[in-house]
């Protein structure tokens, strides 16, 4: 799939700046930048909740999926997890509640959640809702725009093993959207940059985190706060 | 349903439960003596057999007051739906139609919006015919387009919620996501507003009844009695009386009841604190700016968020404060500064600089959170006001609690400014919080916690919010103002690499309770604690494996209401023995600036 000479203009002001970029299938592309770069513009205009210019090749724009970064605003408080994974299945009424039954466990989460509110979920519960919602719809591209910000980091590595082993085992393409490098850095293939709505650099993720060519993302890296002393 | 229990909404509740049941009981009990045409006692004034006097065929005026509660509460509500089915519809329009049309619904409610209600209301019931139907649908229709208003905000907000955009990629069609998504998400608020709207029409009928243009006799209802009271109000004033209170009344009723019920549901918290501790805290001869012991904030309902927490700040020290979402940190800071919000209750004992916060009043508190204390936390926007100048705030610190002329206290302001890196601070501090990026807001809290001399810098997730490259300029200024001013900073993140990086210890939360200290070199390696252990663990970095996955902690925290005899981690601990489950393992220092709360902890 291919994302071509994207562009979004909110009336004078360009939110998103031609952007060519190549999601191969079953490969995870990672998309840092600072916030205001046009990252979740850039997500909501593939999956079509904002109007673009350019073309998005090779994908059925009712294939693409996306997970939203708050977990606690993208589920219904009023609609079961149940109900809220079925909303966007294409099966028969009949085949639903076990379809509903299969994606939970896809995501590791037990049947008997299917009837409860997300209110009665953790944060990484929920989250895993939203992917299972999103996989219901046999996406050919998911989406994720910041999915694990407002995790905690005890709750993040359970979402981050969930997609890359999402990833051999449905060999789902997936746009990964993140402020965050090192999230970044440890699922994708291929990590792109954007700043100031344009594509700064793209590439190989451990070539352009061991030698970023634009000045930007080498200062993006430089910024990432560690907790381990650099290797010498 | 708490807020009933504050005197307003209870008033208010207890009003309108009376009036229902004089509606329901009242022409039953009194429609006779109301209906009783008395020739030998026309016109009456008080007397104890008429308190409120008759009319002119002789009847019962406080009888006719009570009977007609029936007819004006049953007209208003009338009213009130008629508004209900023309307004909630057309507000729900403009987040239901195509771009083009809802943009024309809009208009259109806007234009009702700016008619005046009581014209309209008044223009209906005359064309409508006069009497109780045509008042009836005036006030309905004049009530309908503040309700499409009220609709279209609370729709508006729940069109752009998340989960109605997730709705919209699933490919759910518009007319299903106003029925599943919109209408349930609103229907709430807008009940909470038919309380007020319902005192509205009230008011509203009674005063078309009082022109003339409602209910016609024989008909009656408290309008129509205060018209016909008010006559002769300067023979018989306490003709009017009656209806008049009874208008007044009902309509203050429906009111407070609307108003305590909003309130309740926008949660809104009054800072309250309880004085009753301080006896925990010893006084410690240490250098500390900050010492904090056996400090615990419960909630009505058994939640208790945190559990005898004790840690000491040295001057000029940042010490980090780590945990899950929902470990207590944040209310742990509201603690010490007194802002816990009702109903929360503190105990414990806070010291600064040696003082003992639970000693001093609310009005001596404040005097010290302007002076000694600087708070920052996520959104800059809770400290900055919208409204006011930069400048202008920072100054008020100075002109409120250091007795500095206006002109002298905006000089410093602009020093601050200037001092927190803000370029051309002059210029700036003339502009409102909204011309500034998010990080420059950050840097103008840090500026007005400046205005004085900060012993105490609060910080909860100050730069969560921010790019990583602006956190790390506000990282550099924490230090910096940190070093200089000599201030004890506590830093609040679930970010352990940022408090790796900023801080000189850190402090370990889990469930409420503190449950590990050690210096910050020690905790990539040298932590004792499983949990803050396998926390470290879990987070990825730029050196993280890319083949393997990463570690997790397995099942959840338990929540402020459960509280075991064992140790909080237990279930979700690699090293859990017995003894983990029957006895919680104390908080013992084991060297300088380390503390552990572990049975198998070395
Ligand atoms: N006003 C309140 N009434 C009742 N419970 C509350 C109130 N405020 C907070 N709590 C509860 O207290 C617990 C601790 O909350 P706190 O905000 O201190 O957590 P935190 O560690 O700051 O979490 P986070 O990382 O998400 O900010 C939570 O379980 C929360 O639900
Ligand atoms: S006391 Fe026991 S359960 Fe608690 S952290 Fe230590 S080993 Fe684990
Ligand atoms: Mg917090």
């Amino acid at each position: 799939m291919i994302i071509k000479n994207l562009s979004v203009r909110f009336g004078g002001f360009t939110a998103v700046d031609d952007v060519t970029l190549e999601i191969p299938a079953g490969g995870i592309v990672g998309l840092v930048g600072e916030s205001g770069s046009g990252k979740s513009t850039l997500a909501r205009a593939v999956t079509g909740l904002v109007p673009y210019t350019g073309e998005i090749v090779g994908a059925d724009p009712r294939r693409i999926q996306m997970v939203f970064q708050d977990p606690y605003a993208s589920l219904d408080p009023r609609m079961t997890v149940g109900a809220s994974v079925a909303e966007g299945l294409r099966v028969p009424r009949a085949a639903r509640r076990a379809e509903v039954e299969r994606l939970l466990s896809l995501v590791s989460l037990p049947a008997s959640l299917a009837g409860r509110y997300p209110r009665e979920l953790s944060g990484g519960q929920r989250q895993r809702v939203a992917v299972a919602r999103a996989l219901g719809a046999r996406p050919d591209l998911l989406i994720a725009d910041e999915i694990t910000s407002a995790l905690d980091v005890s709750v993040q590595g359970a979402v981050l093993n969930l997609i890359r082993s999402l990833r051999e085992e449905l060999r789902l393409s997936m746009l990964f959207i993140s402020h965050n490098l090192a999230v970044v850095r440890y699922v994708s293939d291929t990590v792109a940059v954007m700043h100031r709505g344009a594509l700064v650099e793209t590439g190989p993720t451990e070539q352009l985190v061991a030698s970023p060519t634009a000045d930007y993302t080498r200062s993006l890296l430089a910024a990432v706060p560690r907790l381990r002393p650099t290797a010498p | 349903m708490r807020a009933l229990r504050s005197p307003a909404p209870l008033a208010g509740l207890l009003l309108v439960t009376g009036f229902v049941a004089l509606a329901l009981l009242g022409p039953v009990l009194w429609g006779q003596s109301a209906a009783r045409i008395d020739d030998a006692a026309i016109l009456q004034g008080h007397s104890p057999s008429h308190p409120f006097g008759t009319d002119n065929l002789g009847r019962d005026l406080l009888a006719r007051v009570l009977v007609a509660t029936r007819l004006s509460l049953l007209l208003a509500a009338l009213s009130t739906a008629i508004s209900l089915i023309v307004g909630v519809p057309l507000g729900v329009l403009p987040s239901l139609l195509p771009p083009r049309g809802a943009r024309a619904a809009a208009g259109v409610i806007n234009a009702l919006v700016a008619f005046p209600g009581l014209l309209l209301a008044m223009f209906t019931a005359i064309v409508a015919g006069l009497g109780a139907r045509g008042a009836v649908l005036g006030m309905g229709l004049a009530g309908a387009p503040m309700l499409a208003r009220l609709t279209q905000t609370l729709a508006a907000s729940v069109a752009n919620s998340d989960y109605v955009s997730a709705a919209r990629v699933l490919g759910v069609s518009r007319r299903r996501i106003a029925l599943r998504h919109v209408l349930p998400n609103i229907a709430e608020p807008l009940l909470l507003n038919v309380t007020l709207i319902l005192g509205g029409s009230l008011l509203g009928l009674a005063g078309l009844s009082f022109l003339g243009l409602g209910v016609q006799p024989p008909d009656y209802d408290w309008g129509r009695l205060l018209l016909e009271g008010l006559n002769r109000v300067y023979v018989d004033p306490e003709a009017a009386l009656g209806p008049a209170v009874a208008i007044g009344l009902a309509a203050a009723g429906f009111n407070l009841l609307g108003e305590g019920l909003a309130k309740a549901a926008s949660r809104t918290a009054s800072v309250v604190r309880d004085a009753a501790a301080g006896e925990a805290l010893e006084q410690v001869a240490s250098q500390g700016v900050l010492s904090v012991r056996g400090l615990s904030v419960a909630f009505p309902g058994g939640a208790v968020p945190v559990r005898e927490v004790c840690l000491d700040v040295a001057p000029g020290e940042i010490v980090g404060i780590v945990g899950e979402s929902g470990s207590g940190k944040s209310l742990t800071a509201l603690a010490i500064a007194g802002l816990v919000p009702h109903p929360g209750r503190v105990t414990g004992g806070v010291s600064l600089c040696g003082q003992d916060l639970s000693a001093l009043s609310p009005r001596e508190l404040r005097r010290l959170r302007g002076t000694s204390l600087a708070m920052m936390f996520q959104d800059p926007m809770t400290t900055l006001n919208p409204a006011m100048r930069v400048g202008a705030q920072l100054a008020e610190v100075s002109t409120t609690h250091h007795g500095l002329s206006r002109k002298d206290a905006l000089t410093r302001a602009v020093d601050r400014l200037r001092r927190v890196s803000i370029a051309r601070p002059r210029e700036r501090a003339r502009q409102h919080p909204h011309a500034f990026s998010g990080g420059m807001r950050q840097r103008a809290v840090i500026a007005m916690g400046l205005m004085g001399t900060p012993r105490l810098v609060i910080a909860d997730e100050p730069t969560t919010a921010l790019d990583v490259t602006v956190q790390r300029q506000i990282l550099c200024l924490l230090r910096e103002v940190t070093d200089e001013t000599g201030a004890a900073t506590l830093f609040i993140s679930h970010d352990i690499a940022v408090v790796g990086e900023l801080c000189h210890r850190v402090v370990v939360m889990y469930a409420g309770r503190v449950v590990e200290e050690l210096p910050v070199e020690d905790l990539v390696s040298g932590a004792a604690h499983p949990y803050t252990r396998a926390l470290v663990a879990s987070l990825p970095d730029m050196d993280t494996d890319r083949s393997l996955p990463l570690a997790t902690i397995p099942g959840r925290q338990p929540s402020p209401t459960e509280d075991g005899p064992g140790c909080a981690f237990a279930a979700r601990c690699d090293l859990a023995t017995e003894r983990c489950a029957a006895g919680r393992p104390p908080l013992v220092r084991y060297g300088p600036e380390r503390r552990v709360a572990c049975w198998e902890a070395p």
